[in-house]
């Protein structure tokens, strides 16, 4: 058993944001990151965030994370990075079991920062297991991180930001997207994306879904058919289009599992993307010195999931005994920032399921 | 409607027709039709089904999704060589 002071699991945005503030209060942290590297889902983002200043608005994705993982180095004695490293189990005892190429380890935390981030949801059609149909994220992968081209005409499932940010990204890489089509009788993302695709003449499609796909060994095309306001299919309304790559992005599911096996106490938001632990408004969960940040408390954006890291990191140092030297002041400007992240029209989904969740600042 | 061309649960390949067989013979929770089909006994462990199943058993019993339970989470989150647990040197 290896016994530690701060435990984070996931080097994503969160994880690496709760990481620095934890380390600034003079806590030991033990990083812990399934993927080679650090970076979580920025790693694949080729496009400059929104948001506020604070949290890098104008910087490309891959360049937050650059920063961020840089941010670290001058604590390099007190902080221990296990990158290809799964938490395969969280116990009640606060013992976390680490599996990493063959080796697996126990580690005992005195404290434990979650910051799984999400997976994405996928869809049931007809025929939804032919080869040619990816979700966003490996889309991502395969076109940003590793240069290779996943088809040569999409059609993508989902008009979110996530939806239409990689159109954009497919259409910058010369793939000819053919169609968005969205569920809903409106865009779930920004409309600068959006009104980005129109102008490049890509049909965004309301009320439209992906009925079935057709091939054998791939993809060949898929129907639409168009729903209406009560998701109901409208007969008669069935489109084919030509595609050999069909993309879905239909929204995230934050990863529980961890939190879930050692009994922390859940709640199913389905605004957040389904099972959040509950919190205290000091991002503790039910479980004494285990806080969770990021994507698994609710589907949020990367900018939001870095403000929480740090009010998970500030607030898990101090409940070690090791409270940050600006305790207050940070403490008031990162909510003040979460705030403001949530503001406006594109916060209403999260603000209605954080007052589910009985969060609401 | 050709339900059995309907993955619901791709790692177990699992489809819907399957899964509406088991809400007719009465097994309506996925505790119950997990130890039927298989269902989030693969590698993501539910990560994916998870949310369709509870769905399909919300419309199917006619009740909010929220109020359908999904899986008990157990350890372990991910496939893990028994040989590797067995040969760990820990403590």
């Amino acid at each position: 058993m290896r016994e530690r002071d701060l435990i984070i699991v996931g080097g994503g945005p969160a994880g690496l944001s709760a990481a620095k503030v934890a380390l600034e209060s003079g806590c030991s942290v033990t990083l812990i990151e399934r993927a080679n590297d650090l970076g979580g889902q920025l790693v694949k983002q080729t496009h400059k965030f929104f948001g506020s200043k604070s949290e890098y608005a104008k910087t490309r994705g891959i360049d937050i994370a650059t920063i961020l993982i840089h941010d670290l180095e001058p604590y390099q004695d007190r902080l221990e990075i296990l990158t290809n490293a799964t938490v395969v189990a969280m116990y009640p005892d606060y013992v976390l079991s680490v599996y990493s190429g063959h080796d697996y380890i126990k580690f005992k935390a005195n404290a434990i920062i979650i910051a799984t981030g999400a997976s994405e949801k996928f869809l049931v059609f007809e025929n939804n297991d032919i080869p040619g149909i990816y979700g966003a994220g490996a889309i991502q992968t395969l076109m940003n991180q590793y240069g290779i081209m996943p088809g040569r005409d999409v059609v993508m499932v989902g008009s979110g930001n996530i939806g239409l940010i990689v159109s954009y990204q497919l259409i910058q890489a010369g793939v000819n997207v053919k169609a968005v089509l969205e569920a809903a009788d409106h865009i779930g993302g920004y409309l600068v994306h959006a009104s980005k695709l129109v102008r490049l003449g890509v049909p965004i499609l309301t009320n439209t879904t992906v009925k079935r796909a057709h091939g054998t060994t791939k993809l060949e095309k898929v129907d639409t058919i168009q729903l209406d306001n009560h998701w109901k299919e409208i007969e008669g309304s069935e489109e084919t289009i030509e595609c050999d790559a069909l993309c879905i992005s239909v929204g995230l599911s934050p990863l529980h599992q961890l939190l879930s096996m050692a009994g922390v106490e859940m709640i199913y938001i389905n605004e957040l993307g389904g099972m959040i632990p509950k919190k205290d408004e000091d991002y503790e969960t039910s479980m004494p010195h285990v806080y969770a940040c990021g994507d698994v408390t609710g589907i949020e954006e990367a900018s939001s999931a870095m403000v929480e890291g740090k009010i998970a990191g500030l607030m898990a140092a101090a409940s070690l005994g090791k409270p940050h030297p600006e305790f207050d002041s940070r403490k008031e400007e990162y909510f003040h920032q979460l705030t403001n992240l949530r503001q406006g029209p594109c916060g209403i989904k999260i603000r209605k399921g954080l007052e589910q969740a009985g969060e609401m600042i | 409607m050709s339900d059995k061309d309907k993955i619901i649960c791709r790692c177990e390949d699992v489809t819907l027709e399957e899964l509406k067989d088991c809400f007719k013979a009465g097994y309506t929770t996925f505790e119950e039709i997990k130890r039927i089909l298989r269902i989030g006994m693969g590698p993501c462990q539910g990560q994916t089904c998870a949310n369709l199943i509870q769905r399909e058993i919300a419309i199917y019993l006619k009740q909010p999704v929220e109020s359908i339970p999904t899986q008990k989470t157990r350890p372990l989150t991910s496939g893990v060589i028994l040989k590797d647990i067995a040969e760990s040197h820990d403590e």
